[in-house]
């Protein structure tokens, strides 16, 4: 039986932006997950909108990406909480400071928004970090959201005769010829298929090197005005390079509702989803290191989730490498809820081949099969 | 016969044997209010385990204490006004 024009395995927020963007463009689309929207790495996230410059096609993703969030601010309702309180790059020391320079510089020539903060104008900006930083760079257009919600707002944002949502359906593999099967059995045939399953996506596409990266986040009770901006050492370029060990970094951001969530860790093959607490104390010292009240306020509650990573911190966007009835839209890693829009956008212009705003090639999965894969 | 230890909730002297966690003597006291959600409504102790921090008040000055997990000391000043 044809089921729809296109299939989307995985309802996080990268799934639910191609859905929604191929809706929208007049697709029927069917959105299979094993559980809820936004139930996956989604729920575990940040949800700090944020430009990137580790490589010029994560720049052009995450910049074109914040942009359709900015455009899509005022639609956006009450329950996704996005703030555009910005992001505050803090420098501990003189090599940091030269870093905050060279991405205020970066940002200038490439026309966005950003602007280098002394020591006392960091010190105004955020009164609670410790006195005798170097100073920062605040980029003022940077945003936070709630995701799980912007997930599900995508989804209920396309014409609801042309998206339809099965949750609890587990996807047990994708059919050559376009569909899927589900965990019954059940074939259900499309005109292609996204693999949007984000952790889970090399198991429905074999050889994928997409890696589960580890990360711990702690989230605090209300303490409305004790940060203003989602606040991040610049030391964390130094530490989330590092692609071997485990590293923590100071990185924190404010709640509409006065809540602080805490982060930020990286680890590199474990699997246990559970809170460890060596590295979950690692991340929180690190964060007291910056922010010394932070040992009196009350934690809430605390989690892990996995993010999605490629080796050349790209996701994979457009047919795959070996079957052009099967689709990708994973390996997000770090930044999937800034990258969901841009990313469901280039999908449906390349699956409706509408010319697209930025350049595709960067994101191909075909990429990952050629030789002397140099990204960084 | 446990001994006595004094409090003040919300300003009025309490007192109750020692041992007793505050969400007790906050029930003795007849508090039903222990704070306000973020919507404003009335929250107050749910899991008694020190889990969801519903039964949170303010105890010498310090805001967002369990009151479920905290036992009553002698001088203590307990708040619901979070
Ligand atoms: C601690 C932490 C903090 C983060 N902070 C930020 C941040 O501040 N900003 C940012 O941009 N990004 C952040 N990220 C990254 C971001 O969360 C991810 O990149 C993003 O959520 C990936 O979305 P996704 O839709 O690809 O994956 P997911 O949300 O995991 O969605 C995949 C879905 O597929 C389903 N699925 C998988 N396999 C199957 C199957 N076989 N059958 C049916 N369903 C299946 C799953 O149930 C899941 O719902 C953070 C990540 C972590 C862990
Ligand atoms: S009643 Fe749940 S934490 Fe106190």
């Amino acid at each position: 039986m044809y089921g729809c024009d296109v299939a989307v395995v995985g309802a996080g927020i990268v799934g639910a932006a191609c859905a929604s963007e191929c809706a929208r463009a007049g697709l029927s689309v069917i959105v299979f997950d094993r559980g809820p929207v936004g139930g996956g790495t989604t729920a575990a996230a940040m949800g700090h909108v944020v430009v990137m410059d580790d490589s010029e096609a994560q720049f052009a993703l995450t910049s074109y990406s914040r942009r359709l969030w900015r455009d899509l601010a005022a639609e956006l309702p009450a329950e996704v909480h996005y703030e555009a309180c910005g992001t505050l790059w803090v420098a501990a020391d003189e090599e940091e400071m030269a870093e905050a320079r060279r991405k205020e510089e970066f940002c200038r020539v490439r026309g966005l928004r950003a602007e280098i903060l002394d020591e006392a104008a960091l010190r105004e900006a955020e009164p609670n970090l410790r006195p005798g930083l170097r100073g920062g760079l605040l980029i003022p257009d940077d945003a936070v959201l709630y995701p799980p919600s912007a997930a599900m707002f995508f989804l209920g944002r396309a014409p609801q005769n042309k998206i339809e949502f099965r949750a609890g359906s587990e996807v047990r593999a994708l059919n050559p010829d376009g569909g899927v099967i589900l965990g019954d059995g059940t074939r259900i045939s499309a005109g292609l298929t996204v693999n949007a399953a984000g952790c889970g996506s090399p198991d429905l596409t074999a050889g994928l090197p997409v890696k589960k990266r580890k990360g711990h986040l702690v989230v605090t009770h209300r303490y409305p005005g004790h940060i203003r901006h989602q606040i991040v050492e610049l030391g964390y370029l130094k530490s989330a390079h590092s692609v071997s060990s485990d590293s923590v970094a100071f990185n924190v951001q404010p709640r509409a509702n006065g809540q602080m969530l805490i982060g930020s860790s990286r680890q590199y093959g474990a699997e246990h989803p559970g809170v460890e607490f060596g590295i979950l104390r690692r991340m929180l010292e690190r964060a007291a290191m910056y922010l010394p009240d932070l040992g009196r306020l009350v934690a809430i509650r605390s989690w892990a989730g996995f993010r999605p990573a490629t080796p050349d911190k790209l996701p994979f966007i457009g047919p795959s490498a070996g079957n052009q009835k099967i689709w990708l839209a994973t390996g997000h890693e770090g930044l999937g809820i800034t990258s969901s829009l841009a990313t469901g956008r280039l999908l449906a212009d390349m699956v409706l081949n509408r010319p697209s705003e930025i350049p595709v090639a960067p994101y191909s999965p075909a990429r990952s099969l050629l030789e002397g894969k140099a990204h960084g | 016969m446990a001994e006595i230890v004094s409090l003040t909730i919300n300003g009025r002297p309490v007192r109750v044997p020692s041992g007793t966690v505050v969400a007790a003597a906050l029930a003795l006291a007849g508090e039903s209010r222990f704070r306000r959600s973020v919507a404003g409504h009335p929250r107050g102790p749910l899991c008694g385990m020190g889990v969801c921090f519903e039964c949170s008040v303010t105890i010498d000055g310090r805001p967002h204490c369990r009151s479920c997990q905290t036992l009553c000391a002698e001088g203590m000043e307990v708040r619901t006004d979070e």
